[in-house]
């Protein structure tokens, strides 16, 4: 492991970890939590190697290609059959999909 | 009591309000995908294709009239457009989006720093400040139910996630509930006449979530803000910040502090309640949208929508004052949407070039009160859209009214006549035989007849007593079963009194 691995790897922590996975509504045993954070680490210091790179007087991009404006003229086309949307429906109950109450009023 | 608490908190605190609206835009196609945005009488799950469902693969292409129509309202409201803007993803885990994101704007939205001037009637114009307006994606539609079994679970209708969703965002400049709901009144008004948005508050294509806060008159800071959702109406917004109000007052004289926290408006209790004061602090991870490229809006496009901007409510309304004559209460009526105003001008149009003063106000009076009250008595209550008198039909009776032809109570019955037929004026005034009996030869003997048969009331006259005459013009009214022009017949009945004084 670098210098740099180490570093990212130590202010990565399993806090962090778990409220990302409460975030991500997923659930994860204390031996995951440990796994995810080396990984995570791992991934943040791979990164890290970006920040060697000189980007003084680059103005920031959120797009890899040189594009601007891309738009489509509002013209509306026919969308899928509704079986096909329901389709991979894990439970559905008349044409609709049924999903666990979101909204517990207690 | 509960009166001497308001009195009292009304003037220990000061009450500050800043709005957040959603408003669905009427385009044809979604936001990002083609699939069409006008879901209201559409079956469930039938206007959703791979990129609703967030299917891997997919990519959102910007709908170009969301845009131009988000950059138009925004040049309603005097904002200022960027070159750039851009769209990002706002990341939570709700089955109300099917990508586990939505598609919003998060620091380069498509406007910023606007205003508005909101006026009430006794309390004056107000600019209130509006921080951005930007361009988003709408959620699917949750139901929520409960079956025999006790057992509770969602359905999700996909037609409604990515129809384009404007926000527009007020700054904390509204210091009542009243002026809070006539922000949205004007608001609501201008989206529609920039026609890109039905704008209707009970059918979900208007949503307002409103933050309130008390602080000491005098005070910078802010005070612990609320957050109150679930409000169907604008009387129910103004209920819902005037119960707040209270309640934080109440809170804060009594030593409490005020949570941070959302809170939704039970319509049947008329009372708000805490929904999420435990959950921690949103943490949506906003990061820029990879599928969309930035958006670059050129000094000349802007100059274009503003340039075919439509004249707006405010404008239109001191218009009408201002050339027509009208009182500011009617020209706010003609004025509430395009529709009646656009009626009203052209019936004053039909008159012609040269205009005589008082007809377009003789107008927007049977406008606001005959022509509304038989639209509003109809069943089904009918609309300028329904009904067959025309326009130029009424401009011809306030014509008839104008020349002295006919009066205006009969006018009541001849239009009456006309809104059910859609004949004109002077055919009704034709064929009722109605007409004004205001030549001096035709009342002549009519006023003769009533001074004979009220002797006492002339002689009162002729003693000093005022009043007489109104009695006199009264009967002259009756006799001639209302075809008398009564400031004629006033007249005459002055003259013939006078005569036979001397």
């Amino acid at each position: 492991m670098s210098d740099s691995q180490a570093s990212a790897a130590e202010t990565f922590s399993a806090d962090q970890v778990r409220h990302l996975a409460t975030l991500s509504r997923v659930g994860m045993t204390p031996q995951e939590v440990e796994g995810f954070r080396a990984e995570l680490a791992s991934i943040l210091s791979h990164i890290q190697a970006l920040a060697a790179v000189d980007t003084e007087g680059v103005p920031p991009t959120a797009n890899g290609a040189d594009l601007l404006n891309v738009q489509a003229e509002d013209d509306a086309r026919p969308s899928l059959p509704v079986e096909a949307v329901l389709a991979n429906a894990p439970q559905r109950e008349a044409d609709y999909f049924r999903v666990q109450a979101v909204l517990d009023s207690s | 009591m509960t009166t001497t608490t308001v009195a009292r908190t009304e003037t220990s605190w000061e009450t500050v309000i800043g709005l957040e609206v959603h408003t669905q835009l009427r385009t044809a196609s979604k936001m990002f995908c083609r699939c069409p945005a006008d879901y209201a009488a559409a079956a469930p799950n039938t206007y959703v294709c791979p990129l609703c469902l967030g299917m891997p693969g997919t990519l959102p292409v910007i709908n170009r009239t969301a845009v131009e129509w988000t950059i138009r309202t925004a040049l309603a409201l005097n904002m200022r457009i960027p070159e750039l803007s851009k769209f990002d993803r706002k990341n939570y885990p709700y089955p109300d989006l099917m990508k586990g994101y939505q598609i919003s704007q998060y620091d380069m939205p498509l406007s910023e720093g606007g205003w508005m001037d909101v006026e009430i009637d006794d309390l004056g114009r107000q600019r209130i400040g509006i921080t951005r307006v930007h361009l988003e994606e709408d959620t699917a539609r949750l139901l929520h139910r409960e079956n025999e079994a006790g057992e509770r679970f969602s359905l999700v209708d996909v037609n409604r996630s990515g129809v384009p969703l404007m926000e527009i965002v007020s700054e904390p400049d509204m210091r009542s509930p009243q002026q809070a709901r006539q922000y949205l009144v004007q608001l609501r008004q201008i989206l529609r006449y920039l026609g890109v948005s039905t704008a209707d508050m009970e059918k979900g294509s208007f949503r307002c979530d409103a933050n309130i806060s008390l602080r000491r008159p005098g005070d910078e800071a802010l005070g612990a803000k609320v957050e109150i959702k679930n409000m169907n109406s604008f009387r129910s917004v103004q209920r819902a910040l005037e119960f707040e109000q209270l309640r934080q007052a109440a809170a804060l004289e009594a030593g409490e502090t005020i949570a941070q926290e959302t809170r939704g408006w039970d319509e049947e209790a008329q009372v708000t309640v805490s929904q999420r004061s435990k959950e921690a602090a949103h943490d949506y991870r906003y990061f820029p949208e990879p599928d969309l490229p930035p958006l670059q809006t050129a000094a000349e496009t802007v100059e274009a929508i503003r340039a075919a901007l439509p004249e707006l409510p405010a404008a239109r309304r001191a218009r009408f004052e201002a050339d027509y004559g009208l009182q500011p209460f009617e020209a706010g009526l003609l004025t509430e949407e395009p529709a009646p105003a656009a009626w009203f001008e052209r019936a004053v149009a039909s008159l012609g070039d040269d205009v005589p003063a008082g007809l377009p106000r003789g107008i927007a009076t049977w406008f606001v009160g005959e022509l509304t009250r038989l639209m509003h008595d109809a069943k089904p209550p009918d609309t300028l859209e329904t009904i067959v008198v025309q326009p130029a039909q009424l401009a011809g009776l306030v014509q008839l009214i104008d020349a002295g032809t006919i009066s205006n109570t009969q006018a009541k019955d001849v239009f009456a006549e006309m809104y059910a037929s859609g004949e004109d004026a002077e055919a009704v005034v034709e064929r009722l035989g109605v007409s004004q009996i205001s030549g001096e030869d035709a009342l002549a003997p009519i006023i003769r007849q009533v001074l004979e048969e009220h002797a006492q009331a002339a002689e009162d006259y002729r003693g000093g007593k005022a009043e007489a005459l109104k009695f006199l013009v009264g009967q002259t009214m009756r006799l001639s079963r209302g075809q008398a022009n009564p400031a004629q017949a006033s007249e005459l009945l002055r003259a013939a009194l006078d005569d036979t004084a001397e």
